[in-house]
């Protein structure tokens, strides 16, 4: 330690702020997608299983929080010997919803 | 029709017991009519800071399951006639409390008091939603120091999101209330200035509570800081936070212990 680091002390408390204001930053924004991302999850599986028989994993849903607007993706992949499958067109396998 | 407050924090040791028991005693030496409930369910003490802790006969869980009236329950203090305390259970399991029956308790005492305040239990579990629950106001009580500013900043989501208020679209006050501050520290830079704990939780200052020895004596003898010595530093700062709770308009300042000359000669403080 030289003279100069000597006299120059460190203090702890803007590191605590800066510490903070990261953490809490990044928690904020998962805690509240992770809560409305579980509920759109379930209600939206509920509602696609009342018509179609699909596996819980193959619904993917994504939102994307933008500065101007935010973008929900829903990923449902529907097999081709979906049970209860209303009829479609032949060969599509896949139905993709973005709002 | 009183005015239900919720005294929380999320994490525990902060001073919410402390703050409870003061600011209620404050409120009821301005002639305000107030009940302070302790809903830390088998681990209470707000009777044991209130020093009525062998008084107690019945406590919420008894009104709340209809074995008690609520005038059995209420102990009425002997310093203050006008501050009364509805005990929690320290026998029964938390789950005993309903939400029903706590929104009927809160609803009758709502009637017959100015102020229900509500000391929450630590955590974000059953218990301490249960305390927010009703509230129309409340009060975070945060330490200048990281995990009590993480904790709080939860608890605030969950007054946003979690009480009846929240659910109506309703919006709920929130106040900051930043206790054990020792402002040499914080003009040293060794504990977050009471600034930077507002710019992180942005909700509005109540009051600063200096870090004082007179918290402790109180506690040891079982009553409200406020009661037990009202010129003590801490004590002025929870005056000035319970008359800003009752919209009066009061500058915040961090008050210092007033010491004699031989205090202020000899007097050293251990940080």
């Amino acid at each position: 330690m030289n003279l100069f680091e000597f006299f120059r002390k460190k203090t702890s408390a803007p590191v605590a702020r800066d510490r903070l204001q990261v953490l809490l930053a990044h928690e904020r924004s998962v805690i509240g997608k992770s809560d409305l991302l579980a509920t759109l999850q379930e209600e939206i599986l509920a509602v696609i299983a009342k018509h179609i028989t699909v596996d819980r994993d193959a619904v993917q849903i994504k939102l994307d929080r933008g500065a101007s607007f935010s973008t929900l993706e829903i990923d449902v992949e529907v097999p081709l010997n979906a049970g209860k499958l209303i009829p479609r067109p032949a060969g599509e396998t896949g139905v993709r919803a973005s709002a | 029709m009183g005015k239900v407050l919720v005294v929380t924090s999320g994490k525990g040791g902060v001073g919410k017991t402390t703050s409870t028991a003061a600011l209620g005693a404050a409120l009821a030496r301005g002639g305000e009519n107030v009940v302070v409930i302790d809903f830390d369910v088998g681990l209470r003490n707000l009777d044991l800071v209130m020093g009525a802790e062998r008084r107690v006969v019945f406590d919420l869980i008894n009104v709340v399951q209809g074995d008690a009236k609520l005038a059995q329950a209420l102990i009425r203090d002997k310093r203050i006639d006008t501050l009364s305390l509805l005990p929690a259970s320290q026998t029964r399991d938390k789950d005993a409390l309903t939400t029903e029956g706590v929104d009927k308790v809160i609803a009758e005492l709502k009637e017959k008091f100015d102020w229900v305040i509500c000391d929450s239990p630590a955590g974000i579990e059953r218990g301490a939603l249960l305390a927010m629950r009703n509230a129309d106001l409340a009060v975070v009580v945060t330490n200048p120091e990281v995990s009590s500013v993480r904790d709080s900043d939860r608890i605030i989501g969950m007054l946003d999101s979690k009480t009846l208020k929240a659910e109506k679209g309703e919006k709920l006050d929130k106040y900051l209330l930043v206790t054990r501050y020792d402002p040499g520290r914080a003009a040293r830079n060794e504990m977050l200035k009471v600034e930077d704990v507002l710019e992180i939780l942005s909700i509005p200052l109540l009051g600063i509570i200096p870090e004082s020895e007179e918290v402790l004596k109180a506690s040891n003898i079982g009553s409200p800081v406020t009661l037990n010595n009202p010129d003590s530093a801490p004590s002025r700062a929870y005056f000035d936070a319970a008359r800003r709770l009752k919209g009066e308009i009061v500058d915040v300042v961090v008050p210092l212990e007033r010491k004699g000359l031989i205090g202020r000669l000899f007097g050293r403080r251990v940080a």
